[in-house]
């Protein structure tokens, strides 16, 4: 099967930040003599270059669906990325340190999207259930001059208990089947235009829309995270535009006194 | 560059986001377009001839940027080389924005487009455990057990 190896060997490298990085052991797959080599874990990448300083990684794990164990192994500090499957291989690597073993499996055992989606999708919930509340929704846009935050609503009620999130990925890739959402997750007024109440003040933009309710708990999960992140590139995109606009008429009051 | 290809393979094999025969060219002389299977899950981006069930080739979809070229088509490039373009003929101008929508998420902040990636997931999180902060004055993730996690960090992360 063919990678976009370039472009991988691109992202290894660029200084986009890593989310963990340093020595560590390798055990070779047919010999059990231990290669010591650089890391590099970004995303559910994690990358490993024979030097620090090597140009291109000598190969890449990559994370989806794999389980991080301690191992019970002679080599100090050792654990394993086990992948569910038949003939899989697992991977021992051995830190130099205690405090590095466990930074590498707490790191490594939330690398995969799916935790990620997971976490968003929580947070998400959270944060609509407090601007909104599970029951009703909001009263509208309040005029806060110079402020981009919408009022906050049920301050004093504690948020939705969320479900605990599990700290060891299940081996399966239980990836999610969505739908594409259309139409109800539009944002209102999304043409671009500022907003200005009665005194001139920049208005915060729209809120974003209540999540339809459904039927079932899967639907409403497929639903919310689909809608998850359509609420936040759609508010990403409106302040973007936004910003472009107001640093638009910031340049030409500039250019305007000058003669 | 070696890497774990079983579990690659096995990921192409899950319930795909989004997945349809579509048109496909990839970016190398002399090649034409040819009907692939292509399916997105998580990150990567597979291609399959439509009668095989092992992928052709997989596209990690970090740092790349989503075009729309002409009618029903759209390309998806890497901010390093952003002239290799692999393309994509859809059946329909419709289903060609359903998979740029599916694809990418424009930033005009940022400029050039970021697609649907960790990346993209990761400043999701950050921004909602902003927001939430903000608003409670308490870190959501601190139920979790992961608010020292370097990927979540609010500020600019060292590496």
């Amino acid at each position: 099967m063919k990678l976009n190896e370039r472009s991988l060997a691109f992202y290894a490298t660029c200084d986009s930040p890593a989310d963990n990085t340093g020595f560590l052991y390798k055990r070779g797959e047919r010999h059990t003599a231990y290669h010591r080599r650089w890391f590099v874990l970004k995303g559910n990448m994690l990358f490993y270059f024979e030097e620090r300083e090597s140009r291109e990684p000598l190969g890449v794990i990559v994370l989806e669906g794999c389980t991080v164990e301690l191992c019970d192994s002679a080599e100090e500090f050792s654990f394993a990325i086990r992948f569910g499957g038949a003939k899989s291989r697992t991977y021992v690597l051995a830190a130099e340190s205690q405090a590095a073993m466990e930074s590498w499996v707490k790191s490594l055992s939330r690398a995969s999207f799916d935790y990620m989606r997971l976490v968003v999708r929580a947070l998400e919930k959270q944060l609509e259930e407090m601007r909104w509340g599970p029951a009703g929704g909001c009263s509208g846009c309040q005029g806060l001059p110079g402020s981009w935050k919408p009022k906050p609503m049920g301050l004093e009620r504690s948020p939705e208990r969320l479900p605990a999130l599990p700290t060891v990925l299940p081996k399966e890739n239980g990836c999610a089947v969505w739908n594409n959402v259309p139409g109800a997750d539009r944002l209102p007024g999304a043409s671009g235009c500022t907003r200005h109440d009665s005194e001139g003040n920049l208005r915060p933009p729209p809120l974003p829309p209540r999540r339809r309710a459904s039927s079932s708990e899967a639907g409403s999960a497929r639903v919310a995270a689909a809608e998850s992140l359509s609420t936040f590139c759609q508010l990403h995109e409106q302040y973007g535009r936004e910003v472009a606009q107001l640093r638009q008429d910031w340049l030409e009051r500039r250019r305007g006194p000058r003669p | 560059m070696r890497y774990n290809e079983r579990e690659l393979l096995s990921l192409a094999r899950q319930p795909a986001e989004k997945a349809a025969e579509i048109l496909m060219r990839v970016p190398k002389k002399g090649s034409v377009l040819k009907k692939r299977l292509v399916k997105l899950v998580v990150n990567f981006l597979f291609y399959f001839r439509t009668d095989e069930a092992e992928p052709i080739g997989a596209l990690l979809l970090e740092h790349c940027r989503i075009t729309k070229e002409e009618d029903n088509v759209f390309s998806i490039s890497f901010v390093e080389e952003p002239e290799r373009k692999y393309c994509f003929e859809c059946d329909s101008e419709e289903q060609c924005q359903e998979w740029i929508e599916a694809l990418k998420r424009a930033s005009l902040l940022h400029g050039p487009f970021l697609s649907y990636s960790y990346e993209f997931m990761r400043r999701s999180l950050i921004f909602y455990r902003n927001e939430i902060q903000k608003m409670t004055g308490k870190d959501p993730l601190e139920q979790y057990g992961i608010s020292e996690e370097a990927r979540f960090q609010l500020g600019t992360r060292k590496q």
